[in-house]
């Protein structure tokens, strides 16, 4: 059955013009890429409230951390790649702040395809992990990042949230309890865990149908906050399999591996296989033909589990 | 209309608080005194002419904010905050001291305080974003903010400048303290930044140019800014001398950030206890 398909960036639009219904405190800002980051369903309903800032944004950031200063709930749309581009504002003004600035980076990792290198964003979990104050999510559907917008509406503090360009299938329906520092165990198993992100969750799924097949039974869990993170589920799954894994579009240095390794590291040291960008940038073509040559479809991540999972 | 005596007084304020500023200086044995002596006399007029703001209630919703986006001029911000009772007069000891409320550059903790600064080119955006808010709210008050010329090499600074005219924001009043020099030199052999009134009239902005240290023209030009409600942003461009009433100090970028030792700090105090406030400017 083929499962419905929608792009995260999709599900922001819409939960960010439905907060700007029930919340008068709720703006929107963005760096002419509304169309693209779909901030513009909320720009055409709450003109008042929307804030064109042009390409330009460190002062995008910056205006975003004033009206956080004096109450406002500002979301901040733009490339997760461009975003970067303001990375000391968000360091100085926001996250040293502890400002109620809401980051949202579209277009994120290789997924985003033709584009090429420049608007693929494969470093922003690091960089922005490493900003103490800040939250960093990745949903790895549209309803899920519905839920996340809503939920960044009652949290106070600095986030960066990392949306993808493309259509996934739908993991979740619309009746999800979505928790931020809460990890998700989509699939139960015992040989090993994939700790997944954002679009590889959907190919972590498809890996362990893979595995299964091969009698490897994994679980799947969904990351969908990188920082904080849930450390206890984390420990408590490596200790019952011994066999870590994670799967992320985005650089293995800095990212969700880098995250669980660490955890790891000071709480049951264990071996882990990384999946993710190897250190290099992606090249433009198709989502799926740039995940099977860079190891992030199903099939590799199916591949690598395997052998991970056969030389314990 | 501001008379002569009020000026007078403000005169002596900002003669009284440039001995502070080398006090507080002095006593860490860090911070930057040149930027913070040339900011002094505009921060005078707005913090005891112009500001509606109130010390015993530093959030207030409704008061003037006041952004100093140039973050080094920590101590003229400290001593006119420490001095208007918005903390204990003591706190200046603790200036860049471990564990003590007044860190180098200013944080959002310290009473008065409505910018973090530190970094260039910042402040302004900060601003743009308070006054995008103010006017949302529809509240009666005016967001001033004041950078550097050095600082004005700093690209956000007219991403800033852009929007706010974009924007078509009126409660927002820049003021550029252009005391011609930078930590390494003289603005005009570091990256001349050129004719800055030019620059802000062509970016769609009101143009007040002053004396920095006149200040019967500082006030006279924070009231015209202050009614300026014409769909357009104000800048006022204050004209000054990096470390001005320090003869030593003056132009002297090696007086950026760096504090006076003894011989130097006594021979400033003696220098500033002379100024003739009849005729400083």
């Amino acid at each position: 059955m083929e499962q419905q398909k929608a792009a995260t960036r999709d599900g922001y639009g819409k939960a960010l013009l439905e907060l700007g219904k029930r919340n008068p405190n709720v703006v929107a800002l963005d760096a002419d890429l509304s169309d693209s980051t779909r901030s513009e369903y909320f720009s055409k309903q709450f003109p008042e409230r929307f804030f064109s800032m042009g390409i330009a944004e460190q002062n995008m950031i910056g205006a975003a951390a004033g009206l956080a200063f004096s109450g406002k709930i500002p979301y901040a749309s733009t490339f997760a790649i461009f975003s970067e581009r303001a990375y000391e504002f968000v360091r100085n003004v926001v996250s040293r702040n502890k400002l109620n600035v809401k980051i949202a980076g579209s277009h994120a990792g290789i997924f985003t395809g033709e584009d090429g290198k420049s608007a693929q964003a494969i470093e922003d979990i690091a960089a922005y992990r490493a900003l103490p104050n800040m939250v960093v999510l990745q949903p790895c559907d549209a309803v899920e990042c519905e839920k996340m917008v809503f939920a960044l509406a009652d949290y106070k503090g600095p986030s960066y949230m990392r949306m993808h360009r493309n259509p996934v299938p739908a993991i979740h329906g619309q009746d999800y309890k979505f928790e931020i520092g809460k990890g998700e165990i989509l699939k139960s198993g015992k040989d090993a865990v994939i700790f997944a992100t954002g679009s590889l969750v959907h190919e972590s799924l498809k890996a362990a149908d893979i595995l299964e097949k091969e009698n490897v039974k994994v679980y799947v869990v969904n990351i969908h906050t990188i920082k904080p993170l849930d450390k206890n589920l984390v420990i408590e799954l490596a200790k019952k399999t011994n066999c870590v894994v994670t799967a992320e579009d985005h650089n293995v240095i800095g990212g969700l591996g880098s995250a669980v390794a660490e955890v790891l590291g000071e709480n049951y040291p264990c071996k882990m296989k990384m999946i993710g960008m190897q250190d290099r940038y992606g090249e433009s073509g198709k989502p799926d033909e740039l995940y099977k040559k860079y190891g992030l479809d199903a099939e590799s991540i199916a591949e690598e589990a395997m052998k991970f999972v056969s030389k314990r | 209309m501001a008379t002569q005596k009020l000026i007078l007084g403000l005169k002596q304020k900002a003669k009284g608080l440039r001995k502070d500023i080398l006090s507080v200086i002095y006593n860490a044995q860090s911070g930057h005194p040149g930027g913070s002596l040339s900011a002094i006399d505009v921060l005078v007029g707005l913090y005891y002419y112009k500001l509606k703001i109130d010390p015993k209630n530093p959030l207030w919703n409704d008061r003037d904010r006041f952004i100093l986006s140039k973050g080094h001029c920590s101590p003229a911000i400290y001593v006119v905050l420490a001095d208007k009772g918005y903390f204990q007069k003591s706190e200046l000891d603790g200036y860049r001291k471990i564990g003590r409320m007044l860190q180098g550059h200013p944080e959002l903790n310290t009473p008065g305080i409505d910018f973090a600064g530190g970094a260039l080119g910042q402040g302004i955006c900060f601003a743009l974003g308070i006054a995008f808010a103010c006017r949302l709210d529809k509240k009666n008050c005016n967001v001033y903010a004041m950078i550097g010329d050095g600082e004005s090499q700093e690209g956000a600074v007219w991403e800033a400048s852009m929007a706010a005219a974009f924007h078509k924001i009126d409660n927002l009043v820049v003021i550029l303290d252009k005391n011609q020099v930078q930590q390494t030199g003289k603005v005009k052999d570091v990256m001349d930044i050129g004719n800055a009134a030019m620059k802000w009239k062509a970016f769609g902005w009101n143009v007040i140019e002053i004396n920095g240290h006149d200040m019967s023209q500082i006030i006279k030009a924070l009231d015209k800014a202050s009614k300026m409600k014409n769909k357009k942003p104000t800048i006022i461009i204050s004209n000054t001398i990096k470390g001005k009433g320090v003869s030593f100090m003056e132009l002297n970028h090696k007086f950026h950030g760096k504090a006076p030792n003894d011989e130097e700090y006594k021979k400033a105090i003696d220098e500033i206890e002379n100024i003739d406030v009849k005729k400083f400017k």
